[in-house]
């Protein structure tokens, strides 16, 4: 006869109680790793969603900046030269600028060797009155291009002079107002002008626009040899930086100037390859606060859950310890009368809830990695991932804090007088 | 020249008293109560129920705490041990019968009466209970529970239990209490031989049959010692 024997003797008399005890330190066990397994499990799936996400925009992004490079390499891209102290708000809101600067810097680009740009077009532009058409114009001074002198007879087909001298072009306002239709003459600002073209309803600032050639503005606007822009066409860069690359090209001959990049089919594309990115990165940065979201309530409710499992398991324990000194009672009274300490005594009333918790644990765990493998096909040890020590600790932990639950009935149960419990008086 | 051989008393109390207090106020259990027991003599301590015999025999068994007197077991002042050493000491010098015989009822016949060896271990436990459960006529119940067995049996192997560890001093409170008179006659037997082999007993009982079987009676009536013979 030893401990061992008593206690196990004990617990397979009494065992409905031991089962349950059993069971209640598995809830607590399964509530513990299974919240902790599902949490992972969530992690990880969501993490799967993520990478196959970055894939997704990855892929995406790959394929826009192929279109673009495609894109930029066969269109080309257009770019306006404004004088440097050009202010550029007054050409995004008047549509042309006060500032001008010398038309012989059309002559010096072409008579250098630029290569970023394929044909060069000078202007002067200014908002006037139309005393004889009664409106206010737009006028446009414009003339052919000027050669690029390096490229000879290889150059691109070359622009014609788009308004001859003593013609002039009316934007659809200006000629549908007054019936006036191409070849008939006008009067301008005093002068006569044959009108060479006259166009459709663009919807926009060219239906009030009068082109010109480029010397009678500047005669009629009283600035010979002044323009306030050139138009620079199709212009061909290797890089993604084209802008800063023709930029740094154009600088380098006219240093005082300053150049932006005409809204083009390329332009958007790269735009919306960035809205593509940004809305991406948005719907990925969503997904990430969702999923934070989702984990931390799903975590909280765990927290709470696993607290309150464990807490009823451990009071369920305190109770079924109560329970079982209650029915010993006469059998510590007779242990202590024949000799047994209060130690011994309380070693075996104990031995019974730590018990209750070593076989409440090690049964958990191959119960729950089946569970986890079937419903979240997944490996339990592999989802929990502690170490070798982590599990020590869970193992040892649980028949501890289950003896701890049963401390109190114990004790005092191995403290009762025996006296009391066998007396006859 | 003759030589006068003194025997150490087994338990030795004198002028114990014990009061208990309850809800309905204080109970005198024990009043002024001395006795003596010799190493083979057998005591019954007798009176009516409710008359203080119980407490007396917690009282020497060292699991009660007389209010007043002295106890001395086999020469050891008992107010002077430490609650663990009054359990070792009961280990080695004492052992109890119950009236509701108090066997440990998961455990079998021979287990039950193999429970002291917890407290103290003594070489081949087993082979000296079978042994007693042979002479007790209990060898074929000792793989049995206590459920299983009549009244008297279990008085037995309570008996047994008791003197498993040879001990000094049996206090046996009503071991009659529950047995008929066939069983009850076994009982008190087997305590008479064990004094006879230079054991005590003290016995409560106000069973006159077993009053007869002892050397000495001690009479309780309402806590107070009435008479001693």
């Amino acid at each position: 006869m030893n401990t061992a024997s008593l206690v196990t003797r004990e617990i397979l008399h009494r065992r409905w109680s031991f089962v349950f005890g059993t069971l209640a330190v598995m809830v607590s066990v399964f509530c513990l790793l299974g919240s902790l397994a599902v949490l992972e499990s969530f992690d990880r799936s969501t993490e799967n969603e993520l990478t196959e996400m970055n894939a997704e925009t990855e892929r995406i992004l790959k394929g826009h900046e192929d279109e673009i490079r495609k894109a930029m390499k066969g269109l080309g891209f257009n770019i306006h030269i404004y004088p440097e102290e050009q202010d550029l708000s007054e050409i995004y809101s008047k549509g042309y600028g006060k500032e001008t600067m010398p038309e012989s810097y059309v002559k010096k680009l072409a008579d250098s060797d630029i290569v970023t740009v394929n044909h060069l077009l000078p202007r002067l532009t200014q908002m006037v009155e139309w005393p004889e058409g009664e409106a206010t114009v737009l006028l446009f001074g414009v003339r052919g291009e000027e050669p690029i002198a390096f490229r000879g007879p290889q150059r691109k087909g070359e622009l014609i002079d788009p308004v001859a001298a003593g013609e002039i072009a009316l934007g659809y306002e200006l000629h549908h107002r007054r019936n006036i239709s191409a070849g008939d003459v006008i009067g301008f600002r005093g002068s006569e002008f044959k009108v060479a073209r006259v166009h459709q309803r663009r919807g926009g600032i060219d239906d009030i626009t009068a082109w010109v050639s480029l010397s009678a503005v500047q005669e009629m606007l009283g600035k010979p040899g002044r323009i306030n822009s050139i138009l620079a066409l199709e212009c061909n860069c290797e890089s993604l930086d084209r802008l800063g690359e023709v930029t740094s090209e154009i600088r380098s001959i006219l240093p005082n100037t300053q150049i932006i990049e005409v809204e083009s089919k390329a332009l958007a594309r790269a735009q919306a390859r960035n809205g593509a990115k940004s809305l991406r990165l948005r719907e990925k940065e969503k997904f990430l606060e969702g999923r934070e979201n989702l984990r931390q309530v799903r975590a909280g409710f765990a927290n709470v859950l696993v607290l309150l499992v464990s807490l009823l398991s451990l009071v369920f324990i305190t109770y079924l310890t109560a329970s079982n000194v209650r029915e010993r009672i006469h059998e510590v009274g007779t242990l202590c009368a024949i000799g047994i300490g209060f130690n011994r005594v309380l070693q075996v009333i104990l031995s019974r809830a730590v018990l209750m918790g070593a076989l409440g644990v090690i049964v958990s765990l191959p119960v729950l990695a089946l569970s986890v493998d079937l419903f979240l096909e997944a490996d339990l040890f592999d989802l929990i991932g502690f170490d070798f020590y982590g599990w020590m600790i869970l193992v040892i932990s649980v028949p501890l804090m289950s003896g701890a639950a049963a401390w109190l009935p114990a004790f005092f149960g191995a403290r009762s007088a025996p006296a009391e419990i066998l007396r006859n008086d | 020249m003759t030589e006068e051989i003194t025997l150490e008393p087994v338990v030795s109390a004198a002028q114990l008293g014990k009061t208990y207090t309850d809800g309905a106020g204080q109970v005198v259990a024990l009043s002024g109560v001395s006795l003596r027991v010799n190493p083979g003599e057998f005591v019954a301590v007798c009176g009516p129920s409710g008359c203080g015999k119980s407490t007396l025999l917690l009282i020497l068994g060292l699991l009660l705490k007389a209010d007043e007197g002295v106890v001395e077991l086999s020469g050891n002042d008992s107010s002077l041990m430490a609650s663990s050493r009054q359990a070792a000491f009961r280990a080695e010098n004492l052992g109890f019968v119950f009236q509701d015989f108090n066997l440990v009822p998961y455990l079998s016949v021979l287990d039950n009466v193999l429970v002291p060896t917890l407290a103290k271990p003594i070489e081949n436990a087993s082979g000296r209970a079978e042994a007693l459960l042979e002479e007790m006529g209990l060898a074929h119940r000792q793989g049995h529970l206590p459920s299983e067995l009549s009244a008297g049996e279990r008085q037995r192997t309570a008996l047994v239990r008791a003197l498993l560890l040879r001990p000094k001093l049996i206090l046996a409170d009503e071991p009659t209490g529950n047995l008929d008179r066939d069983n009850a006659d076994a009982v008190l037997s087997h305590l008479s031989n064990y004094t006879e082999s230079g054991g005590a007993v003290v016995m409560a009982t106000h069973d006159h049959e077993a009053m007869k079987r002892a050397g000495k009676r001690v009479h309780l009536d309402k806590g107070v010692q009435v008479e001693s013979d």
